[in-house]
């Protein structure tokens, strides 16, 4: 049986983009690693909505997983796929069953852009998502001195939620270079202000109720130090002991399925990242592929809900059930409600755009093959012109994680040494099988 | 070192490296692992360096256990169910020892 729209990720996007589809008519499934419906920003969602110290903000997931719960359509979670073939619109997956789909919509969000620094691969050292995601699926929260490190919307936040949960940081150490306030305060001021205003005032507020916790401004020389596990945290001119570090820099598109589909990307100088290609709708450069949300360009949840309908929208007339008059009519309110979601990005990019890569030699750029920034510059130099070569010179990339985690490092190593950009120099090329399968699972084919 | 907040109920008994430990419903076997407060969850192929999960949602791999006897498991993506047995994966698997 072939169904009219299969949906990879049940965040925001994927969520919104299968109760539209199924208030349409269409025949719809819905697959996600994970066990619930949320995506990462509003994981656990269904046990943890109510909690007050996650806030408004995350219960207002609970609404959009309820909806989602009652649409009908088909739902397999803890489910991974782990190839597609866009002209037959066959998804293999492991978890269910193998589809095949008229449509597919990619809503498989953001992962945190790597922050590779001295020691970032001892225990004790996570990101700040993934300490979030504890918390959100298991009242979780980390015990003894806790510092936060990096930059982005989400410390102010995760500070915030620890306070309320009563374990606040000890610390927070932000790497915004100084004088970036500045220039964001421009970019506010051409724009965006007003339509932004209900986003910009959540972010004050999180400012405030943090204002107690220590913090030092303009960070620069991060690092981990410890022996076994993380003990103190140093950056230049300081340091501090320190059981648990919560290293973030922002999120970026996870581009690990559009790059293995072969889908137009572009890079993205705004946000120091790639994306894929897609039209207001999300149509892609494959004509039978959508992506929505953030795996599209970051854009946070309110942005990747109103994406979703407008995908869903889109399919619909693709498939022949709308007109395209009546699709364009409908999708107005989510344009309009998409344009205030975004209305404060300028800013948000221009006050956190990472700063360029200054690694050490020494620090761990591939974590899983443990392959350093020097090997990677000292290859790069002996000839390796971009990511893919990179792999045949020191096998980074190749472990477990597919180059998911070192793949912008890698970039971003070998551009800064034979002297030209991300952009020109581009990503790893994934490909199938997009998570390890067992041969057990192959051998079902 | 991580903790439970107090008013959350902890219902679920797995088994980390053999040792008990309590951990509530919808918490995934990396999180028991963290809760238990393990050294490592796994050691490294390459220099046997101790890791602990990372990124908690699935992308960089460095959770890979050994649960219920099936070894690279990501555990941040496996709900902790009860009698849950999680280890240690330690290093390279070995095919052939001579
Ligand atoms: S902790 Fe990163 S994949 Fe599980």
């Amino acid at each position: 049986m072939t169904i009219d729209l299969a949906i990879i990720g049940a965040g925001p996007a994927g969520m919104a983009a299968a109760i539209e589809a199924a208030d349409l008519g269409l025949s719809v499934a819905v697959i996600d690693e994970n066990p619930a419906p949320g995506g990462q920003v509003f994981r656990g969602v269904e046990r943890a909505g109510g909690d007050p110290a996650l806030g408004a903000d995350y219960a207002e997931g609970l609404a959009l997983a309820r909806a989602f719960r009652a649409a009908p359509i088909a739902w397999h979670p803890a489910t991974t796929l782990w190839h597609l073939d866009p002209e037959e619109g066959y998804l293999s997956l492991d978890g269910a069953p193998d589809l095949s789909a008229r449509r597919v919509l990619l809503a498989t969000g953001a992962q945190e852009r790597p922050v590779p620094i001295l020691g970032w691969t001892l225990p004790g050292v996570m990101t700040a998502g993934a300490a979030q995601i504890l918390l959100k699926t298991a009242g979780v929260v980390p015990a003894g001195r806790t510092v936060l490190a990096g930059q982005g919307p989400l410390l102010p936040l995760l500070a915030a939620q620890y306070r309320r949960a009563g374990a606040p940081p000890a610390l927070i150490l932000e790497t915004t270079p100084r004088g970036r306030r500045r220039a964001a305060l421009a970019a506010l001021a051409a724009g965006g202000l007003w339509a932004g205003r209900h986003l910009l005032w959540k972010g004050l507020g999180l400012l405030a109720e943090t204002r107690a916790i220590p913090r030092r401004r303009g960070v620069t020389g991060l690092r981990a130090e410890g022996r076994n596990r993380v003990e103190r945290v140093v950056w230049e001119g300081g340091s501090a002991a320190c059981d648990t570090l919560l290293l973030h820099e922002g999120v970026i598109p996870a581009t690990h399925i559009p790059m293995a589909l072969g889908l137009e990307m572009s890079w993205d100088a705004a946000q120091r990242c790639w994306r894929p290609v897609t039209d207001a709708y999300g149509a892609s450069s494959h004509p039978n592929v959508a992506v929505a949300g953030d795996g599209a360009g970051i854009g946070g949840w309110e942005a990747a809900v109103a994406a979703g309908h407008l995908a869903a929208l889109d399919a619909a007339q693709r498939l022949g059930r709308l007109s395209a008059e009546e699709r364009d009519r409908r999708a107005r309110p989510w344009l309009a409600l998409r344009r205030r979601a975004l209305a404060l990005r300028p800013f948000l990019d221009a006050l956190y755009a990472p700063a360029p890569a200054s690694i050490p030699d020494a620090t761990i750029a591939c974590r899983c093959e443990e392959v350093t920034a020097g090997q990677v510059r000292a290859a790069a130099r002996l000839g390796a012109t971009g990511p893919n070569q990179m792999k045949a010179y020191l096998r980074c990339g190749m472990g477990p994680c597919q180059g998911r985690l070192c793949g912008p490092t890698v970039a971003a190593l070998i551009a800064e040494a034979r002297g030209t950009t991300e952009a020109a120099v581009g990503l790893y090329r994934p490909r199938a099988p997009y998570k390890p399968i067992t041969v057990g699972t192959l051998a079902r084919l | 070192m991580f903790a439970l907040r107090p008013e959350v109920p902890a219902t679920v008994e797995v088994f980390v490296d053999g040792a008990p430990v309590r951990v509530p419903e919808g918490a995934s076997a990396a999180a028991a692992v963290l809760l238990a407060g393990a050294a490592a969850i796994r050691e490294t192929p390459i220099s046997g360096a101790p890791r602990l999960p990372y990124c908690m949602m699935g992308a960089c791999f460095d959770c890979l256990a050994e649960i219920d006897g099936v070894a690279n498991r990501q555990a941040c993506l496996v709900p902790a169910a009860p009698g849950m047995r999680i280890a240690r994966q330690r290093g390279a698997r070995v095919a052939f020892e001579a």
